[in-house]
C-alpha cells in the first residue's frame, strides 16, 4: 500500500487509529525480559544439551526461567577464540541475551551464573547430572514457562556438585514427577487403600502409581523393603537433606532404580544417559 | 514435483545425502560438475573410488591408513613408550601441526557422550588397554576435546589407566595466545589459574 494515494475517509480512519494508539495492538508482543530493541530479550537458563551445527556452531537446548525450554544457535562457539568460551556446556546455569527467531533463537551474549564445574570434572557426578537434564528436556514443552522446574533443576545440580550424593538424581526424579502430578502413593495401599500404618506396604507398582500391600501385590510390582519405603517417604516429605548424608545402602540403591523406572514409565521412553550411571 | 533427467537427478540425490548439503546446494554442485571438462570429472570420480578402495583403519591406532599401519605407527623414530589419545583422526593432524609431539597416537573414534548414550564400549578403549599391555607404553596423554564429552572420556580413561601405574596426563586448558584476559570465561580462566606454571 506504500505510496498509493488513499481516499480521504480511509486516510482519516488511519490517522484516528494512530492518535488513539490502537495500532499498538498490531505490533508484536514483546517477550518477558525484552530489552529496548525489538526481538531481543534476556533470561537465565540451564543448558540441557548441545548439538553440533555446521562448521563451528552449536544448537543449544536451554531451560530458561521465564521462557520455558528454548532452542538457540550459538554461532562460532566451537572455535577456540569464541566469545562464549566454555560457558555453554551442559549443566551450566547462564544469564543470556537472545534474539527471538521463528524456530531457533540466536544467542548474542551470555554470562556464567553457576558453571557447576565440579560436575564436569568428576565422571561419577557427570553421569548422575546428565540424566536430570535429559529428563527435563523430555518433560518440558518448547516455550512453556516452568519456573518451578528451573528452580528445582538449578538446586539439584548445585546440591549434586556440593554434596556428591548418588541420591540427588533419584530424589530429583521423584520430586519432578510429584510436581508434574505423579506423586506416588506410599501412605496407603494404592489398590485397597488400607493405610500403611495398619498394613505395611510390600511392593511398588508403577501402573498403580504407588505401594501395594502384600495381599494386593500378588507377585506384581517391585518388591521394596520397609527401609526403602521409609527413604522414599522422607524424600517426598521434606527429609531429603538428612537422607543425603546417609551412606549408600541397599534401600537407597532400590529407590534409585525405582526412580529411574518411574521416570521412564511416565516419559514412555528410555533415558539414554541412564545407562552410564 | 518436477525433476531432472535420470542420471542428473541421481547425481543431485547423491550430493544431497552428504552432510551439510541441502537440495539447492546439491543441484548447484551437480551443474558445476556438468560444466567441468571430462578429465576433471573423471579425476574426482577416480579419487573417490580410490579412497574407498585403499583407505582402511590402522590396525594399531585406528587412524586412517593405506596399509595395515598408518604412517605414525610405522615410523620407527617415534617414541613408542608415549601415546597420545585423541577422538578423531583429524585431531592427529592438529597436534602434528604443532611439531611439539614425537610419540605415537591412539584414535578412540568418538567420545563418551552420556546424553547420547555413547559409553566406553562403543569406543576403541579396549584396544587401547591391549596396546598398553603389549607395547610397553609408560605414558598416556589424553587429548580429547575440552568439552563435556571430551572431559567425561578423559576422566574415564584416567580412572582406568592410573591404577595400572601409568603416567596419565591431560593436555592443558587455558587462554588462547593473543587473546585478552577480560574476555576469558570463568571456567577457562579458572583452569588457567589452577594450571599455572612457574617461570
Amino acid at each position: 500500500m506504500c505510496g498509493v494515494l488513499l481516499a480521504a475517509p480511509e486516510r482519516r480512519k488511519r490517522f484516528e487509529v494512530r492518535r488513539s494508539g490502537a495500532s499498538r495492538v498490531d505490533r508484536p508482543i514483546q517477550p518477558v525480559g525484552a530489552i529496548g530493541m525489538p526481538g531481543l530479550y534476556r533470561d537465565q537458563g540451564v543448558v540441557l544439551r548441545t548439538v553440533k551445527l555446521g562448521e563451528a556452531d552449536r544448537i543449544l537446548t536451554i531451560l530458561t526461567q521465564n521462557h520455558g525450554k528454548i532452542r538457540a544457535v550459538a554461532k562460532g562457539v566451537r572455535k577456540t577464540h569464541s566469545k562464549f568460551g566454555a560457558r555453554l556446556e551442559p549443566t551450566s546455569n547462564v544469564a543470556l541475551q537472545l534474539y527471538l527467531g521463528r524456530d531457533l533463537d540466536v544467542l548474542t551474549q551470555c554470562e556464567t551464573i553457576e558453571s557447576n564445574r565440579a560436575l564436569r570434572e568428576g565422571y561419577g557426578l557427570l553421569t548422575h547430572a546428565i540424566p536430570m537434564l535429559e529428563a527435563v528436556d523430555h518433560l518440558t514443552q518448547d516455550r512453556e514457562p516452568v519456573p518451578a522446574i528451573y528452580r528445582m533443576l538449578t538446586g539439584a545440580l548445585r546440591t549434586l556438585a556440593n554434596r556428591r550424593s548418588a541420591l540427588v538424581t533419584p530424589a530429583f526424579f521423584w520430586k519432578l514427577l510429584a510436581l508434574e502430578g505423579y506423586e506416588p502413593r506410599i501412605n496407603a495401599c494404592a489398590r485397597c487403600e488400607t493405610p500403611a500404618a495398619e498394613l505395611p506396604l510390600f511392593s511398588f507398582d508403577l501402573q498403580e502409581g504407588g505401594g501395594l500391600c502384600r495381599g494386593c501385590a500378588m507377585g506384581g510390582g517391585r518388591q521394596l523393603s520397609v527401609e526403602a519405603f521409609d527413604l522414599l517417604s522422607r524424600i517426598l516429605s521434606g527429609g531429603l537433606n538428612d537422607a543425603l548424608d546417609e551412606a549408600p545402602s541397599p534401600a537407597s540403591h532400590d529407590v534409585e532404580k525405582l526412580a529411574l523406572a518411574a521416570m521412564e514409565h511416565h516419559l514412555e521412553r528410555r533415558l539414554k544417559s541412564a545407562s552410564l550411571i | 514435483m518436477a525433476s531432472y533427467e535420470g542420471s542428473v537427478q541421481r547425481l543431485i540425490d547423491e550430493f544431497g545425502r552428504l552432510p551439510g548439503i541441502g537440495p539447492k546446494s546439491a543441484q548447484r554442485i551437480a551443474f558445476h560438475l556438468l560444466k567441468l571438462p571430462k578429465e576433471d570429472a573423471h579425476r574426482l570420480a577416480d579419487v573417490i573410488v580410490e579412497v574407498k578402495a585403499k583407505v582402511v583403519w590402522c590396525k594399531r591406532c585406528f587412524n586412517i591408513a593405506e596399509s595395515d599401519l598408518c604412517s605414525y605407527c610405522a615410523d620407527e623414530r617415534r617414541e613408542a613408550h608415549l601415546v597420545c589419545v585423541v577422538e578423531e583422526p583429524k585431531d592427529i593432524v592438529a597436534i602434528e601441526r604443532t611439531a611439539e609431539y614425537r610419540g605415537k597416537y591412539h584414535v578412540l573414534q568418538g567420545a563418551i557422550s552420556p546424553i547420547e548414550g555413547i559409553g566406553p564400549e562403543q569406543l576403541r578403549v579396549r584396544e587401547l588397554i591391549t596396546r598398553i599391555s603389549g607395547e610397553g607404553i609408560t605414558e598416556v596423554i589424553i587429548a580429547t576435546n575440552p568439552n563435556i564429552e571430551g572431559e567425561a572420556t578423559a576422566m574415564y580413561l584416567a580412572n582406568l589407566l592410573k591404577p595400572a601405574g601409568l603416567v596419565v596426563s591431560r593436555i592443558a586448558s587455558g587462554l588462547p595466545v593473543g587473546g585478552d584476559l577480560e574476555y576469558a570465561d570463568e571456567v577457562t580462566l579458572g583452569r588457567a589459574m589452577s594450571g599455572r606454571r612457574e617461570l
